[in-house]
């Protein structure tokens, strides 16, 4: 049965309408994995001569043992951003033989194959082998140490899963689990109750009495009996169907009448964003991301490099533009046959588009004009980036928008989700940062502060003012490219 | 736009082909639509009924030939958009607004106000059955019958000159078919609204439409002025159809077993 699994999901991958455009995109992923993979092999190699030079007095071992439990839940953190649970469409085979222990054990198994799975050997298990030939501990001490980490990590994965499957109903449950970090942190601050030198404490013992290496694995089998348990009370076609519906209300947005012929869309793009996960987990990022100053304007290194500021103007003031922007006009990819059929012309839709971006951008340069407490010249080049943004920056961003090929599903959370990303988001990112802060720099260095800030300040204004006869060129290439996006935004699936 | 009412042709089509990777989905040489016309277009998968509605629409590149809505030539302009609208499948809906903030987005492009909207949705009352208006949902958790419905009513907002409906009775219940039956029947014979519809079932569209044209494999085959043959008529191609497949496929056999 599990032969048939895998030749599912084989073609499932191969056979994927997308699947030579997102080739790039796997390839780029590949050789991040790659690199990861030796660094962690370099790190697992080099970290015990690495730990007895930074610490001679102590036990490298000893050390690894101790903060082992802050590796572990670092590696939640990651995984739970990074790893998902490899997905199966369930739903061609309820209808079929097949048991459902079948395929929950499939799936749960297959995670064992997991690179995040991987990674961690490269790192422990040389690290193992050098600390037995340095200290001449007994093989089989060492190799219940590795088990028992190995036990460990395979717990992390299922542990990982679960906490999924309940923060993916509500983003609230994870604040009982973050409160309790916080309080063995603090115990560990303060010196009350040390979490990690009690877990240090049990990995010794496993070195004095090995087969106490066989508890990890039993916790990680007990959480694999856990997750399956969920999996197949949820393996119901109701489980994914219900809970779906919620109340609709009916919003009008009236106030937005003012604008005229684009208010339509404007809020129809309120909607867009309120009722839907992706986007609207957007607008909770862009508030985050207007915190960026924090780290830049207060740290010395940086104020003598009033470049790096420009970066952080357009980053903080754009942040929403770059985000919304790359995937215009993918939000409306679920019905863009009926946007090329209906009675709308084509500059008013994106004149729309640009009106919502621009109001983010004016409402995030209101927002972080308290940053003048670090100075009037980072008022001034976010005033001055936020210029560019709307003048330049914007137009770019619709402009690409017109090679945008890939469907978005908006109801699927926005972490480390590629969906829609392609070829074209790769590239307008140059434009849009880097070429505003080469502009900066080279005015800055070779001028004054004073002319490179004009000069991106009137670049915004130009793009301001021709804005018009920008927009008519974005629109000849929307309309060229029609039916490649109609044709593209139609392929469903990854 | 300068109506010439003396024109009566609506929509005519020339030398329409359609290609893909060297198969022919469609080659129609000329067809004329008039005005006010119910129109039906019949065929079997693969026909190539969807496909020229799409090309109606310009939703995909003719590879050859034209489409000219009341003179217009769609692939080159955009002015027949306003007198034409049309429900091809749930990519004409959009998923995260209630049906009546639907109808109205449709209206306002549409130049409809909310009033004029709700005034033209009392006439539904009776096709949405009480399962549309008011019921606090979004249209995607809709079921598939009741988001056509919406569709349909949707495509009928503001007036439109054209009307193009893709398979409009799939998917819908009994009663729901009946009712469209009627409406439509009601649209073409009280206005100039040329309505041009899509089906596999032979009983509804000779009962709506005055003129069924019969696909096959993107050629038309059969240009029929409904009458109380057609029925008969038609049956008769398509089962006709069905054993020409089923003999040819025995020919294969055969040839393959030799």
């Amino acid at each position: 049965m599990f032969k048939h699994f895998i030749s599912l999901q084989w073609k499932a991958f191969f056979r994927s309408a997308s699947f030579g455009k997102s080739l790039g995109l796997k390839i780029f992923m590949a050789f991040i994995a790659i690199y990861f993979a030796l660094v962690f092999l370099i790190l697992g190699i080099g970290l015990y001569p690495l730990l007895k030079e930074a610490f001679p007095e102590e036990d490298p071992l000893q050390i690894v043992n101790r903060f082992l439990l802050v590796y572990l839940v670092l590696e939640l953190v990651m995984r739970s951003a990074l790893q998902s649970l490899p997905v199966m469409t369930v739903k061609p085979l309820l209808a079929l033989p097949v048991s459902k222990g079948k395929v929950v054990n499939y799936v749960l198994l297959r995670s064992l194959l997991s690179f995040f799975n991987f990674l961690p050997l490269l790192l422990f298990v040389p690290f193992a082998v050098f600390t037995w030939h340095e200290t001449g501990l007994p093989a089989l001490s060492m190799f219940a140490w590795t088990v028992a980490v190995i036990g460990l990590i395979l717990s992390v994965n299922y542990i990982n899963f679960l906490l999924k499957k309940k923060f993916a109903d509500d983003i609230k449950t994870i604040l009982p689990y973050t409160l309790i970090a916080l309080i063995f942190y603090g115990l560990e601050r303060f010196e009350i109750f040390s979490i990690t030198e009690f877990f240090g404490a049990g990995l010794n013992y496993v070195l004095e009495m090995p087969f106490l290496a066989l508890l990890p694995l039993l916790l990680a089998f007990a959480l694999f009996k856990w997750n399956q348990a969920m999996l197949k009370s949820r393996f119901y076609l109701d489980e994914s169907l219900k809970g779906k519906v919620t109340e609709a209300k009916s919003q009008d947005f009236e106030w937005l009448r003012r604008f005229g012929g684009i208010a339509p869309f404007l809020q129809l793009d309120l909607k867009l964003i309120w009722r839907n996960k992706r986007p609207k987990t957007l607008i909770f990022i862009s508030l985050l991301i207007m915190g960026y100053g924090l780290i830049f304007y207060p740290n010395d290194s940086y104020q003598n490099m009033p470049a790096i500021f420009v970066f952080v103007g357009i980053f903080m003031t754009g942040i929403f533009m770059i985000n919304f922007g790359q995937f215009i006009p993918a939000w409306d990819s679920s019905y863009y046959s009926m946007m090329m059929a209906q009675n709308i012309p084509l500059k008013q839709y994106l004149n729309s588009k640009a009106a919502l971006v621009t109001f983010s951008i004016v409402i995030i340069t209101i927002l972080t004009t308290p940053y003048v407490y670090f100075g009037y010249d980072i008022l001034l080049i976010n005033i001055v980036c936020a210029l560019y943004n709307i003048g330049i920056n914007v137009p770019v961003l619709l402009f690409s928008g017109s090679f945008n090929r890939k469907r978005i599903e908006l109801e699927k959370s926005p972490v480390m989700n590629y969906q829609g990303t392609g070829a074209a988001q790769w590239l307008v990112g140059l434009p849009l940062l880097i070429l505003p802060i080469l502009i900066f720099w080279l005015l800055n260095k070779f001028f004054s502060f004073e002319v490179a800030v004009t000069t991106l300040a009137a670049l915004g204004f130009l793009g301001i003012i021709f804005r018009n006869l920008i927009f008519d060129a974005i629109v000849q290439s929307y309309k060229k490219n029609k039916y490649a996006m109609i044709n593209g935004f139609k392929q469903t699936g990854e | 736009m300068a109506l010439n009412k003396q024109e009566n042709k609506m929509i005519t089509v020339t030398n329409l082909s359609k290609v893909y990777n060297g198969t022919s989905v469609l080659n129609i040489e000329h067809l004329e639509i008039p005005r006010g016309q119910s129109f039906g277009l019949v065929g079997n998968n693969g026909a190539g009924k969807t496909t020229f509605f799409s090309l109606l629409l310009d939703l995909i590149q003719p590879t050859t030939g034209n489409v000219f809505n009341n003179e217009i030539t769609v692939s080159q302009s955009e002015n027949w958009k306003p007198f034409t609208s049309s429900f091809i499948d749930e990519s004409f809906l959009i998923g995260y607004l209630t049906p009546e903030e639907y109808f109205n987005f449709v209206g306002e492009l549409r130049n409809r106000n909310k009033a004029d909207v709700s005034t033209f949705l009392q006439n539904f009352d009776e096709f949405f059955n009480g399962e549309i208006l008011g019921r606090k949902k979004y249209l995607r958790d809709l079921s598939k019958g009741n988001q056509k419905k919406v569709g349909i009513v949707a495509a009928l907002i503001g007036d439109p000159e054209v009307v193009i409906l893709d398979e409009p009775f799939a998917n819908l219940d009994p009663s729901t078919q009946i009712r469209l039956k009627a409406l439509i029947k009601e649209l073409t014979s009280n206005s100039d609204m040329t309505v041009l519809i899509s089906s596999h079932d032979l009983i509804h569209v000779t009962e709506v439409c005055e003129r069924i044209v019969v696909l096959d494999k993107g050629h038309v085959v059969n240009d029929i002025k409904t009458s109380e043959a057609t029925l008969k008529e038609l049956e008769q191609y398509f089962a006709g159809a069905a054993v020409k497949v089923k003999e040819e496929q025995e020919k294969d056999s055969i040839e393959t077993q030799a």
